[in-house]
C-alpha cells in the first residue's frame, strides 16, 4: 500500500475545557495560548514531528474553527509530507446517520477508515490538552520490546493527589494489572498521561466490540483499557519522567505560565533538538520604548511596550501604553492596554481593548484570585474589573458599572503606582 | 497590479564599504531590522504587488542568500507554475563565471527572461530598503507610454545624510521624462536618487541587453539606460516614503537605528503590506529580573539579563548579567557574557563576547566584530 505507515497518531483535540471559562468559550482547550506564542496543541504536535511520526489525525468536535485554522495542513510542524500529513477529523455523516463523538474511543472508532488507509502496526493515541515534551519513539520501543498490546505512558504523582487521576496498578515488570479511574484509595501513584500506544489490530477488535456495546460510554480509560485487561491482553506502563502539565483550570493555566518565569523553568523551551514548533505570525520584532520597564517577563514579536511589565507573559502584537502597569498577568495576541491602566493577576484573551486608567484585578487581594477578560472584550476608559471576576467574550465594561467596584479599584490602585515608580 | 509582470532581483551588488559584513554573504542576505534580511524588502514588495514569478540573480557569496530564500515558501512563492527562481552564475561561452555588472548577469539569465510568460519586468537591486507595492509605478508606466520607468526618491526625503556619491542620480522633467543620468558624480547637482527599481517591457529588455553586451556595456543604469537616453522613452517615478540604501557600514548602522523610531516602524510594518521573511521557531524574549531595556528592538529567542539601550537585537541573542550594551546592533545568535561593555558596535552572527570585555566603537565609525569571532 502506497501510504503504508508503521505508526499513525490520533490526537484527541475535542476537549471543551469548560473550567477555563471565557477562554474556552470561543475555542477548544488545545487551542488555548500558552507561553506567549504557543498553543497547547503545539506540544503533542511538536512531539510527533520530533518523534518521526508524520501521519497525525486531529480529532475535533468542540469549537473547531480556531483549531482548524491553526493546524491547516500541518506545515508548521513539518507534517506536510508526501505520504503523511496533519488531518483534521471532525465528526461527519456516514450513510443516512451520523453522530457526534460520544467518547474518546468512539472518536477513534468513527475514523477507522482514516487509520486503515495507512495499515499501521501501531496507533498512538494522544491528548491535545497537555503540556509536555516526550519522545514517543521511546514509548514505541518499549512497546515492541515488551511485545505489548498496549503501552500506557504514566507519570508518578504524589500519592495524596493520586485520586485525581486514572491510576495504573502494575507488577514488577510494569505490566498493568488493574486500572482505576480516580480511585478513592489509590494503591499506586502511577497516573495515566493520556498517551497510549496500541497494536492496531488488537485495538481495532476492542473498538468494534465497544461500539457494539450500547451501555459503554466509549471511553479509553473507562471502557477500552478495562476490557483489554479483562481480555488478558498484554498491557504495560511506560514511566515518563519529565515535565507534564494538565492546564485544566484558570489557576493551573496561570501557574503553568508563571513557571516559565522561574530562574530555571521546569520546562525547557530552549531545547534545540526538541524545539517547540508553532505557526508563527508574521510580525516584526517587538519594540521597547525609552520609558518602558520590563522585568522578569516574556514578550513576543510585534509588541509595543511603553509602560511597565512585571512578571508577565505577552503574546504577539500586544501594545502596553505609557504609564500603565501589567503585573503577574498573561496577555494574549493583539490586545491593547491604554494609558495609565493597572492590570494585576489577570488573563486577558486575544484582541481585548483596555482603555485609559482602567483597573483590572487587585494586587492587594489576599486570595490572589485571577481575573479573566474574554476575547474581543472592551474595557472602557476608567472602568474596573475586580480580582477573580470574569468578563465574557465581546463584553463591554463601562466606567460607572457600580460605585462599589470603583471604590475597591481606587484602594487597590495606590500600592500599584508606588511600586511602579520604585 | 495592472499589466502582468514578473520580478527580477539582481543580488550581485558588490559593496566593499560594508567591509566584513559582506565577506561571507551577499548584500541581500545582510540581516536588518532585528528579524529581516535586506532582500525581504524587494521580494515582499513584489509579492505585495501581486507578482508570482520572481527570479533572484546571484553572483557571489550566495550561500546564505540561498539558505534564506529556500523554496520561497515564506513569501508564498513556492508555486506549481512560476514561483521563485534562483539563477546562479555558471561559466559558459558568453559568461566567464563572474559578472562584470548587472547587464552581464541579465545576459546570463536570458533563458529565464525569454521563457517568462509575463509582459512586463520589474527589475530591482537587493540593497535598497522600502515598503511599497509597484502598483502605482506600473500605472504610471502604462499611462505615460514609457519604455522604461525608473523609481527614484528626492535627496531631501532621505534620512541618511552621509557621502553618497555611489548612487545613480537623474534629472527629471516636469512630465516625468528623464533628462540626464549621472553615475558616481562626486559633486552632483541632481537630487533625484535612483532606487534600483525599474519597469520595462520584457522583449525590450531582452533586446537592450543583447545590444548592450555587444557594445561592452555591463552597467545597467550607467550603461544600458544612459546610452539609450533620447532613443527610448525613459520616465522617472517618485517614491515619497521611507527609503534606505546600504552603501557602507555607517549607512547599515543608521538603517538599523531607524527601526527604533516608532513612526518609521508604523510606516514600514503596520500598513496593509507586510514584509515577509523566513520564520524560525524561537521562544518569546525572556527578560530576567535584572534586565533593563530601553528604546530597543528585540527579536524572539533573546534572553536578557543585562542593560540594553538604543539597540537592535536579532534572534537568539544573549546579554549577560551586569553587561551594558548601548547603540549597538547584535546579529542572530550573539552571546555576550557578564559585566561586559559594548557601545557603537555591529556584532555579526554567532559572536561570543567574553565576560568583562569592552568593545567601544564610535557612532560614525561603528566597530564591527566578524561573524563567529570569540572576543
Amino acid at each position: 500500500m502506497y501510504r503504508r505507515k508503521k505508526t499513525v497518531a490520533m490526537l484527541l483535540a475535542g476537549g471543551q475545557g469548560s473550567r477555563l471559562g471565557a477562554l474556552t468559550s470561543v475555542r477548544a482547550k488545545p487551542a488555548v495560548t500558552y507561553g506567549g506564542k504557543y498553543r497547547i496543541i503545539d506540544f503533542p504536535l511538536s512531539n510527533c514531528a520530533h518523534s518521526g511520526i508524520d501521519a497525525v489525525g486531529v480529532l475535533t468536535q468542540y469549537q473547531p474553527l480556531e483549531l482548524n485554522t491553526y493546524i491547516g495542513n500541518g506545515s508548521p510542524w513539518d507534517l506536510d509530507t508526501i505520504t503523511g500529513g496533519a488531518f483534521v477529523l471532525p465528526p461527519y455523516i456516514k450513510g443516512k446517520s451520523g453522530k457526534w463523538y460520544s467518547g474518546t474511543a468512539d472518536a477513534i472508532y468513527q475514523n477507522m477508515y482514516f487509520i486503515e488507509q495507512f495499515a499501521p502496526e501501531l496507533l498512538i493515541v494522544l491528548s491535545g490538552d497537555h503540556i509536555y515534551k516526550m519522545n514517543y519513539d521511546w514509548l514505541i520501543r518499549e512497546h515492541k520490546t515488551k511485545q505489548a498490546d498496549a503501552t500506557i505512558a504514566v507519570l508518578p504523582v504524589p500519592i495524596e493527589e493520586a485520586s485525581r487521576f486514572g491510576i495504573m496498578n502494575t507488577d514488577k515488570e510494569m505490566r498493568v494489572r488493574k486500572f482505576e479511574e480516580k480511585p478513592e484509595h489509590p494503591k499506586s501513584n502511577l497516573a495515566s498521561m493520556g498517551v497510549y500506544a496500541f497494536s492496531w489490530p488488537v485495538l481495532k477488535k476492542y473498538l468494534e466490540a465497544d461500539a457494539a456495546d450500547e451501555d459503554s460510554s466509549n471511553d479509553f480509560g473507562k471502557n477500552i483499557i478495562p476490557a483489554m485487561l479483562k481480555g488478558g491482553e498484554r498491557l504495560f506502563a511506560y514511566e515518563f519522567s519529565g515535565y507534564w502539565k494538565d492546564v485544566g483550570t484558570i489557576r493551573s493555566l496561570w501557574e503553568a505560565n508563571m513557571e516559565l518565569l522561574q530562574d530555571y523553568p521546569p520546562l525547557n523551551l530552549y531545547d534545540d533538538p526538541w524545539r517547540i514548533l508553532s505557526r508563527n505570525p508574521n510580525e516584526p520584532p517587538h519594540y521597547v520604548d525609552a520609558g518602558a520597564v520590563i522585568t522578569n517577563s516574556m514578550i513576543s514579536e510585534g509588541c509595543h511596550i511603553y509602560g511597565t511589565v512585571i512578571n508577565s507573559i505577552l503574546s504577539n502584537g500586544v501594545t502596553i501604553a505609557k504609564g500603565s502597569v501589567v503585573r503577574d498577568s498573561i496577555i494574549m495576541a493583539e490586545s491593547e492596554v491604554g494609558e495609565g491602566s493597572v492590570i494585576d493577576m489577570t488573563i486577558i484573551d486575544e484582541e481585548v481593548k483596555v482603555g485609559k486608567s482602567c483597573r483590572i484585578g487587585d494586587y492587594a487581594d489576599a486570595t490572589r484570585k485571577i481575573a479573566v477578560i474574554g476575547k474581543r472584550a472592551v474595557i472602557k476608559n476608567g472602568a474596573s474589573v475586580g480580582a477573580g471576576e470574569q468578563v465574557g467574550v465581546g463584553d463591554m465594561i463601562a466606567k460607572a458599572k457600580s460605585a462599589k467596584t470603583a471604590k475597591t479599584a481606587k484602594k487597590g490602585g495606590k500600592p500599584a503606582r508606588k511600586e511602579a515608580k520604585s | 497590479m495592472r499589466g502582468d509582470a514578473f520580478g527580477l532581483i539582481y543580488a550581485g551588488e558588490q559593496i566593499y564599504n560594508l567591509r566584513e559584513l559582506v565577506d561571507m554573504r551577499a548584500v541581500g542576505a545582510l540581516p536588518v531590522g532585528g528579524r529581516y534580511r535586506v532582500i525581504d524588502f524587494p521580494l515582499s514588495n513584489m509579492v505585495n504587488s501581486g507578482i508570482r514569478n520572481v527570479a533572484v540573480i546571484a553572483s557571489r557569496n550566495y550561500n546564505s542568500l540561498m539558505d534564506h530564500l529556500g523554496s520561497g515558501k515564506s513569501w508564498d512563492l513556492s508555486r506549481k507554475s512560476d514561483g521563485l527562481f534562483f539563477l546562479t552564475p555558471f561559466a559558459n561561452r558568453d559568461n566567464p563565471g563572474v559578472y562584470r555588472g548587472a547587464v552581464e548577469a541579465l545576459k546570463s539569465s536570458m533563458d529565464y527572461l525569454k521563457r517568462a510568460k509575463q509582459q512586463y519586468c520589474v527589475f530591482t537591486g537587493s540593497r535598497t530598503i522600502y515598503n511599497s507595492t509597484y502598483d502605482d509605478m506600473m500605472d504610471f508606466h502604462i499611462d505615460s507610454d514609457a519604455d522604461v520607468t525608473i523609481l527614484y526618491n528626492k535627496l531631501a526625503n532621505e534620512r541618511w545624510d552621509g557621502p553618497r556619491y555611489e548612487d545613480a542620480r537623474i534629472s527629471v522633467k516636469k512630465n516625468g521624462e528623464v533628462r540626464r543620468i549621472e553615475i558616481d558624480a562626486e559633486m552632483s547637482s541632481l537630487d533625484c536618487l535612483v532606487m534600483d527599481a525599474f519597469i520595462i517591457r520584457r522583449d525590450l529588455l531582452v533586446y537592450l541587453i543583447d545590444e548592450s553586451v555587444a557594445r561592452g556595456d555591463y552597467h545597467f543604469t550607467g550603461g544600458l539606460l544612459r546610452n539609450n537616453l533620447g532613443r527610448i522613452k525613459i520616465m522617472g517615478y517618485e517614491y515619497k516614503g521611507y527609503v534606505s540604501r546600504l552603501h557602507n557600514v555607517a549607512s547599515y548602522y543608521q538603517t538599523n537605528m531607524d527601526f527604533l523610531d516608532p513612526k518609521m516602524q508604523t510606516s514600514i510594518f503596520r500598513g496593509t503590506n507586510r514584509i515577509y521573511t523566513k520564520v524560525k521557531d524561537e521562544v518569546p524574549v525572556r527578560y530576567m529580573p535584572t534586565a533593563a531595556v530601553k528604546n530597543s528592538v528585540v527579536a524572539n529567542g533573546c534572553i536578557i539579563e543585562g542593560e540594553v539601550e538604543n539597540c537592535v537585537l536579532f534572534r537568539g541573542v544573549y546579554v549577560g548579567k551586569g553587561t551594558t550594551v548601548k547603540n549597538s546592533i547584535l546579529l542572530p545568535g550573539c552571546e555576550v557574557g557578564d559585566d561586559a561593555e559594548i557601545e557603537n558596535a555591529v556584532i555579526d552572527k554567532n559572536v561570543s563576547v567574553r565576560n568583562r570585555t569592552r568593545l567601544i566603537g564610535s557612532r560614525d565609525y561603528p566597530m564591527i566584530i566578524r561573524k563567529g569571532a570569540v572576543v
